[in-house]
């Protein structure tokens, strides 16, 4: 109970601070802070919930169960590594001219924000709440994306703003309609949009009504997730704004969206005899892995590279909740945790090669390791990791999910063989020339920050190796409840 | 059912009106009245649901009227009016389609979104549901009134007027979303429309213009 006040209180309470602390030099510092206190705050919450089981606290309005607990750790965590990240990278760019002491400012109170409202999506279990939630996750993210104010980022900021805004008004039609769907079992008021009393009464659920809801969510929070065809904003966004941001929007934002869906598709699942849901989510996530494959080879841009290769991984997680049962879903929960981290590390190390070489264009980063090895090693093990080389956890869960396929939706193997193999040559044949090739760019004098990417590098070995059984019974757990 | 005659018949006149506002919307082609037609169709949304919780004696949904008719009424239209002023943007010259054409469009979308919406008010026992269909359209509308638009505040007010037609979907299928939702809903639309205020003006500081064909270099292969 205390923990989750923690949780949710720590970041609001950053936010203001930070925004009266100012540029002072410490704002990075108390950013910090903040953030180890909510991951803190969030592992002694994932520690209640596997010794007591699941929490339905303050007036059933927060609920922790295995699905949503491990992604709030996970969130929590990537917050602070990336909080980490940004000390060294945003003084850097200030050095840079970039940006001036009031956007830094800007930047600090609104990543709390932003993480506040990806706590709040996953706590909740009030489904009108985690859609309140997604869409103030947007407009904090607005302002980030347009950090820079260049007229590229004001684009893809504006892209983002409508794309998104658009996209989460479908999915508040699709709560309207669930919560139509609920009132007539569970009463007007409060409770019929609490996902726990949904989920009681989810055999009873009107399957017409239910099936049209679940068109309008998938369609809505997809949008968010970035799956094709409506992932045109997140490219955008992603190379536009500052890295912690790209990073934070791959690693997080990206899963809770998706977690949305799942957490609905739960409830349409038991309305519907027939497998509705699981179709849909299978042909979104294979479109959007076999586009986003395709679509890597004509990248230039590295941030953009990057981009479509996290459609790619959230087609592949979306395919896996389609599939369902309990090795998919276990492949999909652990694909969700390695292609975050794996994901924001690959941000991070970007971050610093466009420091370092002054360019995002992949053309003209060569030879990362020469100018600085840890970069450059970093960059090249989280491109391996994401391509799904073994011993790494992407592989792991990848295999899984392509086994799972095999027996389940044999024709969608091939095709989903056949992306992967195309994504490999895409961005292994880029990525190989920047680390190793022979370099002209000229030499910043940048001390990166690369403690991060390195712990998050290990942990998707870890993961790829042994799995801790606490992990494992959790996942199995999660697995277990989204069916 | 419970319902007065005369209560019904007020809310299927409420939105008929909020339908040709829709249709309004999509043809007005100055900003200042656009924003008008925006602040009259917050007004006749406040309205219906005043008179749907009136006659179905929901006493909630009076908190959700004041609430519509305080921001979509007199907060929001403020805000923009202040926007345009300040950014001295009065005419807005032309859309991607003209406006014919648009209406013509418009006519098949609410065809649409009747059918859509006929399985679902059949299993609605609210006295509204009737009005559903109309809900759908003007959310449609919206929608067509953003593509359609080239400069960046109207297509903004299409955003809001989608979200109008939202919350009129939700009075008339439900009787209005529970109150902690409706004020997140709420607070998310504000604070939206600041951001956009703030970003109005870090566009116009780039561009000179709030013209969208400013935003339209990022492609694929550049």
């Amino acid at each position: 109970m205390p923990e989750i006040v923690f949780v949710l209180a720590l970041p609001v309470l950053g936010a203001a601070l930070l925004a009266l602390v100012g540029h002072r030099s410490f704002a990075p510092s108390v950013n910090v802070a903040v953030s180890t206190g909510t991951f803190v705050a969030a592992a002694a919450l994932t520690a209640r919930v596997i010794e007591d089981g699941p929490l339905l606290v303050l007036g059933r309005q927060f609920l922790l169960d295995p699905f949503n607990v491990f992604l709030v750790a996970l969130t929590a965590f990537v917050g602070m590594t990336t909080s980490l990240f940004s000390r060294p990278y945003m003084r850097i760019e200030e050095e840079h001219g970039r940006l001036t002491p009031g956007r830094l400012r800007l930047y600090h109170s609104m990543f709390q924000l932003f993480m506040f409202t990806m706590l709040l999506a996953l706590t909740t279990n009030n489904v009108g709440i985690l859609w309140v939630a997604m869409e103030a996750a947007t407009l904090a993210t607005v302002l980030l994306v347009s950090l820079y104010r260049t007229p590229a980022s004001l684009e893809a900021a504006w892209k983002y703003f409508i794309l998104c805004g658009v996209g989460i008004a479908q999915a508040l039609f699709g709560t309207i309609l669930l919560y139509f769907a609920a009132e007539k079992l569970l009463g007007a008021g409060g409770g019929a949009l609490l996902w726990t009393e949904l989920n009681a009464v989810r055999e009873n659920l009107e399957p017409t009504v239910v099936s049209l809801a679940f068109v309008f969510l998938l369609v809505g929070y997809g949008t968010k997730v970035g799956l094709v065809p409506l992932h045109n904003w997140l490219p955008d966004a992603h190379a536009e704004g500052p890295t912690p941001v790209s990073a934070v929007l791959s690693g997080l934002l990206l899963n809770v969206a998706l977690y949305a869906v799942v957490r609905c598709k739960v409830l349409v699942d038991g309305a519907l005899p027939d497998a509705f849901a699981k179709d849909l989510m299978i042909g979104f996530g294979l479109l959007s892995v076999v586009v986003a494959a395709l679509l890597l080879s004509r990248q230039k841009d590295i941030k953009r590279l990057f981009a479509y290769s996290s459609i790619e991984h959230m087609g592949i997680i979306t395919f896996a909740f389609g599939i369902g049962g309990p090795i998919a879903n276990f492949a999909g929960l652990l694909h969700m945790t390695v292609h975050s981290l794996t994901k924001s590390a690959i941000f991070f190390a970007v971050g610093h090669a466009v420091q370092k070489t002054g360019t995002q264009v992949m053309d003209d980063i060569r030879g990362l390791v020469t100018i600085s090895p840890m970069v450059g090693w970093g960059l090249a093990l989280g491109a391996l990791a994401i391509l799904g080389m073994p011993p790494f956890g992407v592989f792991a869960s990848e295999f899984l999910i392509l086994t799972t396929a095999m027996r389940e939706q044999p024709w969608a193997t091939p095709f989903l063989l056949a992306a992967l193999g195309v994504a490999f040559a895409a961005v292994f044949s880029k990525v190989q020339p920047m680390v190793f090739g022979e370099t002209t760019a000229m030499r910043l004098p940048v001390r990166p920050a690369m403690i991060p990417v390195f712990t998050h590098l290990s942990l998707v070995l870890m993961l790829g190796l042994w799995i801790p059984p606490f992990l494992a019974d959790w996942y199995r757990n999660a697995a277990k409840l989204i069916g | 059912m419970t319902a007065l005659p005369i209560g019904q018949q007020l809310i299927n006149l409420f939105a008929a009106i909020l339908l040709l506002l829709a249709f309004a919307m999509l043809a007005q082609r100055r900003i200042v009245s656009l924003i008008d037609l925006f602040a009259a169709q917050g007004l006749v949304l406040a309205l219906s649901t005043a008179v749907v919780a009136y006659s179905t004696r929901q006493p909630h949904l009076y908190e959700s009227a004041a609430l519509t008719l305080a921001l979509k009424v007199f907060v929001l239209p403020w805000l923009l009016y202040r926007l345009v002023r300040k950014l001295d943007v009065r005419w807005e010259f032309e859309g991607l389609i003209n406006i014919p054409t648009t209406m013509l469009i418009g006519i098949v979308l609410v065809v649409l979104s009747f059918n859509l919406a006929l399985p679902i008010s059949e299993l609605a026992s609210t006295v509204t549901r009737s009005t559903l269909g109309i809900a759908m359209a003007s959310v449609m509308l919206a929608f067509l009134m953003m593509i359609t638009r080239r400069k960046a505040i109207p297509q903004v007010i299409g955003f809001l007027a989608m979200e109008n037609g939202l919350l009129f979907a939700a009075t008339s299928a439900t009787y209005g979303m529970p109150m902690v939702v409706e004020l997140g809903i709420a607070l998310d639309v504000l604070v939206g429309m600041l951001i956009l205020g703030v970003f109005f003006f870090q566009i116009r500081e780039q561009f000179d213009s709030l013209d969208l064909r400013h935003l339209e270099n990022l492609k694929e292969e550049e």
